[in-house]
C-alpha cells in the first residue's frame, strides 16, 4: 500500500445542475494533472480565469512522473511553486552508468555554477500535483476545480466551444471560448475529436515499481546495461523522497504483463537488486512504451498539451517536463488572444514550436529506447561493443545511451523570432533560446537570480539606460547604477552583455530579438512579431 | 571531378596490401561471431576518428548501396 494518503477534494455542485444559466469560461482545461494545474495557474496570472475538470478527488496515485528538470522547476518558479517543490524534492545532476558490475562513464548534468535550480530534483508526481492544487488556490477568483467532473464529449462552433461532464448529482454543458486538453495518454478529448497519434511503439516490456526502503544510495541516476541482479536486460534506479526509490526493470519483448505485476513475480527481481535490506513495494506498473504524438496540437477551439498531444518513453524524462513546457508556451499566447493583445497566429505558433519540442523529445526517447533493446543481432553487436569500448575509450562512453536527459529545445527559426544578422552579440542566447539564469543582485542589495526578475511579461533587458522601451514591455536594466547589478558579471557573459545590446524577452523567457544600438521602431517591429501582429519580411 | 569529401579514389600509397593482409589476420581464429564484433569495434573506432558528419553519410551511403535487399 502507497504511504502517501492524497488530500480528498470535495465535490461542489455546479449551478448549472440547479437550473441556472451556465457560465461561459474563457478557458476550460479537462485534466487536473501537472499540465492542467500548471496552466490554470500560468493562466491565472495572465488575468484569465478558466476551469479544471477532473473526474477523480485525489491527485494521482503511483508515482509515475518523477524527475523534473531545471527548465520544468524555473518555470515553477514563475508559477510560485518552485521553492516548495526543491525543498520536498531530491536534487541530483550525476548519472552513473554501469555495464555488468563495472562502472562505465557518470555524467554531470549541471556542470557549471550560477544557476538558482538544480539539473534535476526527484518528486512524485502525488506532491507535484497536491502542491500545483495549493497554489492554484491562491486564485479563488480566477480558477475552480470541479473534482468528480468526467468529460463525456467536447465540441466547437464558430463562436465558441463545450464540454459534456458527467457528474455523480448529474450531468451538464460548460461553454469556453477554449477548451485545454490536459487529459493525459487517454485522452478523452482526443477521441472525442476522432483524433489519433502518429509515430512508433516499442514491444519492448519493462517493469516500473516505486519501493520503499532505508537505503544509502546516493542522489543520482544509476543505470545498468546487464546488470548481474537482473541477467541480461537493462535496470534503472532513481532516489525519491520519503524513502522512495524508483527501480525500472527491462523484462523483453515477450513478457506477460498481467503475469509480470503479480507482486511474487516482482518481490524475487527487486530482492535480487537491492539485496537483503528490507523494502516494501509502493506501487507497481508494467510498461510497453510508445514515442507519438499528434499531427497538429491545435484544433480550433481545443488545444492538447502533454501526454494528450505526445507520449515518449520515460528514460530522459521527457513526458512530464515536455508537458510543463507546452505550458510555458502556450498560456502567454492564450491569454493574449483572449485579451485582444495579440493575433490568433500566435497560437498557430504554440502547435508549431510545441509539435517541434515534442518531437525532439520522441527522437530522443526513441534512441534511447532502441539502443536499450536492440532489434535485430546486429544491432546488439553495436549496442554491446560500444559498451565494451566504453570502459577504455573516452570516446564510446558519450555513445552509450540510457536517456538524453530532458533540455529545454531552442525555438531558433521560428515565426515570433526576430533574426539576429547584423548585432554581432557572441554569446549562445540567440533568438529562440531559453534563457540563461545568472545571479544578480537587485537595487536595494538582495541577492537574487535574473529568471525571477524576468517574471511572465515582455522584458527588454538592457545594459545602458539609452533606450526608450515601447508600451507593452517591461525594461530590465543590468549594471551598476541600472535594476540590477551582475556582481560576478555572469550575465554579461551568458548574454554578451555590454552597452548599446538590447535583448527582447518573451513572457516564456525565450529570447525574442537582440539587437546593438536598435532604434525603438527596431524594438516595436521586434515585439509586433513576437505577439504573432506581423509575419511580414524579418 | 566531384566535391565529394569521401575519397574513392586509391588513399594508400604503397601499404594497400599491407594493411589489407593486416585485416585478415586481425580475424584468424576468431569465429564468425567474434569477427562481427571486432569490425564492429573497429567501425565505431573510425567513425569516431573521421569524425565528419558530411563524409561519415556518403560512407554508410555508399556502404549501403552495395546491399543486396
Amino acid at each position: 500500500m502507497p504511504r502517501y494518503r492524497s488530500p480528498v477534494f470535495p465535490f461542489v455542485r455546479p449551478p448549472e445542475l440547479d437550473g441556472r444559466p451556465g457560465r461561459r469560461w474563457p478557458v476550460a482545461i479537462v485534466g487536473a494533472g501537472p499540465v492542467g494545474l500548471a496552466a490554470a495557474i500560468d493562466l491565472a496570472l495572465h488575468g484569465i480565469a478558466s476551469v479544471v475538470i477532473d473526474e477523480s478527488n485525489v491527485v494521482s496515485t503511483g508515482s509515475r512522473a518523477i524527475c523534473w528538470s531545471k527548465r520544468t522547476l524555473e518555470i515553477f518558479d514563475r508559477l510560485g511553486v518552485g521553492d516548495r517543490m526543491v525543498a520536498k524534492g531530491v536534487t541530483w545532476k550525476v548519472g552513473r552508468l554501469f555495464h555488468r558490475d563495472r562502472e562505465v562513464y557518470a555524467f554531470d548534468l549541471l556542470p557549471e555554477p550560477g544557476h538558482k535550480r538544480p539539473a534535476f530534483i526527484n518528486l512524485q508526481q502525488y506532491y507535484v500535483e497536491e502542491y500545483l492544487i495549493d497554489r492554484a488556490r491562491d486564485f479563488p477568483d480566477l480558477i475552480e476545480l470541479s473534482f468528480m467532473s468526467r468529460v463525456t464529449s467536447v465540441g466547437q462552433n464558430g463562436d465558441h466551444a463545450w464540454v459534456d461532464i458527467e457528474t455523480p448529482e448529474g450531468g451538464y454543458r460548460l461553454a469556453a471560448d477554449y477548451v485545454l486538453a490536459c487529459d493525459g495518454v487517454r485522452s478523452t478529448v482526443r477521441r472525442s475529436l476522432g483524433l489519433d497519434f502518429i509515430g512508433r511503439v516499442f514491444e519492448e516490456r519493462f517493469l516500473i515499481t516505486d519501493v520503499e526502503m532505508a537505503a544509502e544510495f546516493p542522489s543520482e541516476r544509476w543505470f545498468w546495461f546487464e546488470p548481474p541482479f537482473h541477467d541480461g536486460q537493462s535496470a534503472l534506479l532513481h532516489k525519491q523522497p520519503d524513502n522512495i526509490y524508483r527501480i525500472d526493470l527491462q523484462l523483453g519483448p515477450g513478457a506477460d504483463p498481467e503475469e509480470e505485476r503479480r507482486p511474487e513475480r516482482v518481490i524475487p527481481r527487486i530482492r535480487a537488486m537491492v539485496g537483503e535490506r528490507p523494502f516494501e513495494v509502493d506501487w507497481i506498473s508494467v510498461y510497453s512504451f510508445q514515442c507519438r504524438r499528434l499531427e497538429r496540437f491545435v484544433h480550433g477551439r481545443v488545444i492538447f498539451a502533454g501526454d494528450s498531444a505526445h507520449i515518449v518513453s520515460p528514460f530522459g524524462a521527457r513526458g512530464g517536463n515536455g508537458g510543463i513546457q507546452d505550458v510555458d508556451n502556450l498560456c502567454w499566447k492564450l491569454a493574449a488572444v483572449l485579451k485582444g493583445e495579440g493575433s490568433p497566429f500566435l497560437l498557430e505558433t504554440y502547435n508549431l514550436e510545441r509539435v517541434h519540442g515534442a518531437d525532439e523529445n520522441i527522437l530522443n526517447s526513441a534512441r534511447a529506447t532502441s539502443f536499450m533493446t536492440p532489434k535485430s543481432r546486429m544491432e546488439r553487436l553495436f549496442r554491446d561493443e560500444v559498451l565494451a569500448l566504453a570502459g577504455t575509450h573516452a570516446f564510446a562512453r558519450q555513445l552509450v545511451n540510457s536517456g538524453r536527459l530532458s533540455r529545454p529545445c531552442s525555438l531558433a527559426g521560428f515565426p515570433l523570432g526576430t533574426t539576429d544578422e547584423r548585432s554581432g552579440i557572441n554569446a549562445a542566447m540567440v533568438p529562440g533560446a531559453p534563457c540563461l539564469d545568472a545571479p544578480v543582485r537587485s537595487a536595494s542589495g538582495k541577492d537574487g537570480w535574473l529568471l525571477d526578475h524576468l517574471g511572465s511579461t515582455f522584458v527588454a533587458m538592457t545594459f545602458d539606460d539609452r533606450l526608450s522601451v515601447p508600451f507593452g514591455v517591461r525594461r530590465l536594466t543590468i549594471g551598476a547604477s541600472g535594476d540590477l547589478e551582475d556582481p560576478q558579471g555572469m550575465v554579461a557573459t551568458r548574454y554578451g552583455g555590454a552597452p548599446g545590446v538590447v535583448y527582447l524577452i518573451r513572457p516564456d523567457q525565450h529570447v525574442a530579438a537582440r539587437f546593438r544600438d536598435p532604434t525603438p521602431e527596431d524594438v516595436t517591429r521586434a515585439l509586433d512579431r513576437a505577439k504573432g501582429n506581423s509575419t511580414h519580411d524579418r | 571531378m566531384t566535391d565529394s569529401p569521401l575519397k574513392t579514389d586509391w588513399n594508400l600509397g604503397t601499404d594497400g596490401d599491407d594493411l589489407y593482409a593486416l585485416l585478415m589476420a586481425a580475424h584468424e581464429g576468431l569465429s564468425d561471431e567474434e569477427s562481427a564484433r571486432l569490425n564492429v569495434r573497429l567501425v565505431l573506432l573510425l567513425m569516431n576518428h573521421i569524425g565528419d558528419r558530411a563524409l561519415l553519410e556518403e560512407a554508410i551511403t555508399a556502404a549501403r548501396r552495395e546491399a543486396k535487399i
